[in-house]
Formats: structure tokens, sequence, C-alpha cells
């Protein structure tokens, strides 16, 4: 109604927002491990960048604009406590059979484990810095934060995935961290539905 | 000369022959790879359903 912009801006505006799409459930799951959930945070993500269209400027990073939108979402969620501890293994799976013809020595799947065992900030950085392939300065418009800040969180998560990785200390599929954890969420689900029946 | 053929041998230790002092770490082209992966996916069906609802609604 109050949108006089000419129809182009729109379809503009999607074409990108479509572009970096991949991008998006790539970060997502990054961060929070579970396609599922990711691909959930990656359409919150697109909704709330589609309902805020009017702010993005044309001519900048559609992929960082969204990015922050996207971990808000995430943030969000990590408050309502939705991502803590869990992972699915078919993620490490099925990243591992991904990309053909792949024969390094470094699994995938040890990667992706070694990082969801990191804090979320630092994750995070890495995820922007290493793998997203932002500058620090780019990283640190997402995060919010001071550029010092981001170098010294890739820093560490760097460090500390360098010794998971290379002291052969990530944690095993399965392992009994992860069990356990699942067992006890299990019976706190348990606990908590039979607790709602009474 | 062509070094770009230059392949890991899996099972062996990381070789730390990399001479520039802030080398990367010999993981740091597996986060890139996890990364890549991701964006590599065929997108789900589920995606392009929400973007033609995001044209019913982009008036």
């Amino acid at each position: 109604m109050s949108d006089d912009s000419p129809t182009g801006a729109s379809s503009d505006f999607k074409r990108e927002l479509t572009a970096v799409i991949p991008h998006l459930r790539a970060f997502a799951r990054g961060l929070c491990g579970r396609p599922d959930m990711a691909d959930d945070l990656v359409q919150e993500t697109m909704l709330k960048a589609w309902g805020a269209r009017d702010r993005f400027q044309p001519g900048t990073s559609m992929r960082a604009w969204t990015f922050v939108i996207l971990r808000n979402a995430y943030l969000t969620e990590m408050r309502r406590n939705r991502f803590r501890g869990d992972y699915d293994e078919t993620v490490a799976e099925r990243i591992l059979t991904a990309p053909a013809g792949q024969e390094e020595p470094l699994h995938l799947a040890d990667m992706h484990r070694a990082l969801l065992q990191l804090p979320p900030e630092r994750r995070e950085a890495l995820l922007l810095v290493g793998a997203g392939g932002f500058s620090y300065e780019e990283a640190a418009e997402i995060c919010g934060c001071a550029v010092g800040t981001i170098k010294s969180r890739v820093g560490r998560a760097r460090a500390a995935l360098t010794a998971m990785l290379e002291d052969g200390t990530v944690p095993h599929r399965s392992s009994d961290d992860v069990e356990a954890h699942r067992a006890i969420l299990g019976e706190l689900d348990h606990i908590t539905a039979n607790g709602n029946h009474r | 000369m062509t070094e770009k053929s230059k392949q890991n041998t899996p099972g062996q230790p990381a070789a730390q022959d990399r001479s520039a002092p802030t080398a990367k770490p010999d993981w740091a082209n597996g986060l890139r790879r996890l990364y890549d992966s991701v964006v590599e996916e065929p997108l789900p069906d589920s995606f392009m359903d929400l973007l033609s609802k995001l044209d019913d609604t982009g008036r």
C-alpha cells in the first residue's frame, strides 16, 4: 500500500535473496549443526529479510545483511536453548559423502564435530572468516563487535580446532558425552511430558 | 613446477611443510570445504515454495 517503489526493486531484492540462500544454509548449518533446524533458521531469515527489504541498501552486500538477520534469529533460539548440545550424526555423514572424489586425510565430519565443540561466539567468528570468506572488518560488522574482538575469537577458535584435530581429541561419533546428553534431555522431555499430563 | 598436483596422503600425519610464517593449519581448507559442501547442495523445494509466497505478499 505505502510501497510505491517500482516492482523492479522487489524483484531485484528477491533475486539477490535467492542467490544467498545457499550461503545462509551453510552458515546456519555451521552454527547449529542440525540441518533441519538450520533450514528453519534460514526460512525465518528469509521472511524477516523480505519484511525488512525497504531497509536494504541496494549495492551493499546481501550476504552480510542477511547474515546479521540469521545470526540474530540463531541467538534468539540459543536463548531458548533449542540448540544446546544438540548434534545430529546424520549431518556429518551427509557432509562427509557430499563432495565427490574427496581424498583428504581430514574427514569433514571430524571438522564439523570439532567446530560444534567451540563456544558459539568463536564458532561464529571462525565460520564467517575462515569459511565464509568475510574480512575481519566485515565479520565485526555482522557480529556488532570490534575488529579486535573478532580477531581474538578467530585466533582462539583456530587454536582450539588445531588442538582438537591434530591431537586427535575430537569427540568420537556417538561419544559418551553426546549420548549422555541425549539421554538426559530425553529424560527431561519424558519428565516434562508426564508432568504436563498430571 | 607443477605443485597443483600435490596430494595429501590419507592416513599420513599432517606434514607441516608450509613455509609461510602465518601458515594456516591443515584443517583450514576443510573448514572452507565444509561450508562449500552445503552451499553446493541442491536447494530443497521448501525454499522455492517460500520464495513464491514472498512473491504473493510482495506488493
